[in-house]
């Protein structure tokens, strides 16, 4: 149980602000303006990272949110959150997101691993737009691209990153250093792929031609396979 | 009629948005359109200049949005085009002396007398970029055929879309023919194949531009220029007029066209 409904904490960029998914959202944003307003020249100018948990934050409710704090001077950077409406919403408002959802499993709070990834399946994120530079998605679970990720975006996953399009930008599967994780695309040619430590990049283009293909590990490096 | 708010905007500096906003001006006003262009670069004004309207300032932007002003006063008459006017920026202060709803209060005032608004938008994604944008009706993109320039065209065109304001249809600047064919310089084709994105006007390399744009005389009053005809073309295009786009190269001799059908590589 918390004990209040809006948490502000510094982290080494800027604010992490966690917002109860429990009350109801007017009561928490106006507590928000209000703790900021308490001490508004020492927020102004931070960059914040937005923890909705599992609220469905609709997107003009994070509109409402951002310009709430554009006018204390504070930056909204990134959201994080367990909700796919959430972080389409971000998404649309060209934020950078923190999928969480992996982490709502089942009986969670038992500590128990409690589902199976083969019967469940393992929880991820779906982004159905182009990336386009600049703009980074990072997830505990999986992440399907339905579109491109253009060269300067950037997916960052725990689990597998699949991409139904030309992957151009960065990518790192595995990133808590799962060497299991692969990378799929239609248009397999990144700037830098990563699948838990290990880095490579795609060769230098000849005649290139598009076909989808998959990177994982095997002995220690990674290699991409024609899919098949 | 109402006016159309357009913002010429790029991400990366020095592609030619001024140029752009600036003959697109004088193409509009050249076909009877009632014009104002609004530099929102404040503190880096340039518009003024490549227009040949320097020495006529007297109030600008900011003096319009602190009240110093009416903006019926900052607004220059252009030389020789009756209906073209421009609202300079100020050169003494910054981004931030101008809120993105300050360029909505202007831009609505201006929209009953003009045809087109056009506002030249400074490089970047700050503050600025948000300025320009926030009126907007229609965003153009400029960009250069090279990798660096359309990195940031696709950032920008992301941030348009964010402010539902996107995707913006695309002018590709400073294209090269030659160095396309021989492989050196993206292709239009390469281009919107990493946008995305509608292209609404292909402007050559033209060496008249430099001068021109240093005279005051934008290239589109020139009659011989190419870039100056892509850039009435553009125009026309704005208007809702369908034009067919220039050929990349002028028309060269029979064994020429022989050569290139001969190994000459795909242009």
């Amino acid at each position: 149980m918390r004990d209040q409904m809006v948490s502000i904490k510094g982290i080494n960029d800027g604010l992490h602000i966690d917002l109860d998914p429990d009350q109801e959202w007017n009561v928490v944003t106006a507590e928000l303006a209000s703790r900021i307003d308490q001490q508004a020249a020492f927020y102004a100018g931070a960059k914040v990272t937005l923890d909705v948990g599992s609220r469905p934050v609709r997107r003009d409710e994070l509109t409402s949110i951002k310009a709430l704090l554009d006018r204390r001077g504070l930056t909204l950077a990134c959201v994080q959150s367990e909700s796919q409406t959430a972080l389409d919403a971000a998404v649309a408002l060209d934020l950078r997101i923190i999928a969480l959802n992996a982490a709502v499993t089942p009986n969670n709070n038992d500590g128990v691993g409690a589902f199976s990834s083969e019967e469940d399946g393992t929880l991820g994120v779906l982004v159905r737009r182009t990336l386009r530079s600049g703009r980074t998605v990072h997830s505990r679970g999986h992440v399907v691209i339905y579109g491109d990720v253009n060269p300067g975006a950037e997916v960052v996953a725990s689990g597998d990153v699949i991409v139904w399009g030309r992957l151009r930008g960065n990518v790192h599967a595995g990133a808590d250093g799962d060497t299991n994780a692969i990378v799929c695309a239609l248009d397999m040619t990144p700037t830098q792929l990563r699948i838990a430590h290990m880095i490579s990049t795609s060769p230098p283009d000849k005649r290139h031609k598009a076909k989808p293909e998959v990177a994982l590990v095997r002995d220690g490096r990674i290699i991409v396979e024609t899919w098949q | 009629m109402m006016a159309k708010v357009v913002t010429v905007t790029s991400g990366k500096g020095g592609v030619g948005k001024t140029t752009t906003t600036a003959n697109l001006g004088v193409a509009l006003a050249r076909l009877g359109k009632r014009v104002t262009l609004i530099d929102a670069d404040i503190g880096l004004r340039n518009l003024d200049i490549v227009l040949g309207l320097e020495n006529r300032i007297v109030y600008d932007l900011v003096d319009i949005v602190e009240g110093r002003a009416k903006l019926r006063q900052a607004m220059i008459k252009h030389k020789t085009l009756p209906e073209l006017y421009l609202v300079p920026a100020a050169q003494t202060r910054d981004k931030t002396a101008v809120s993105p709803q300050d360029m909505v209060t202007l831009a609505n005032q201006l929209r009953q007398e003009m045809d087109f608004i056009l506002i030249d938008c400074p490089a970047g994604i700050e503050r600025g970029f948000r300025n320009a944008v926030a009126p907007a009706d229609e965003v153009l993109i400029v960009t250069n055929p090279e990798v660096s320039a359309v990195r940031d065209a696709d950032r920008i065109i992301g941030l348009l879309e964010a402010e539902r304001k996107g995707p913006g249809r695309l002018i590709l600047n400073r294209v090269k023919a030659e160095m396309i064919r021989k492989g050196e310089m993206l292709s239009p084709d390469d281009v919107t194949d990493i946008l995305g994105i509608k292209i609404i006007g292909i402007v050559p390399e033209d060496e008249y531009v430099v001068p021109s744009s240093n005279s005051g005389n934008p290239v589109t009053l020139m009659e011989n220029s190419r870039a100056g005809k892509a850039f009435h073309n553009i125009a026309r295009r704005l208007m809702g007029e369908k034009v067919p786009f220039l050929p990349l190269e002028e028309k060269r001799g029979f064994l020429h066209q022989l050569g290139r059908l001969f190994g000459g590589g795909g242009a």
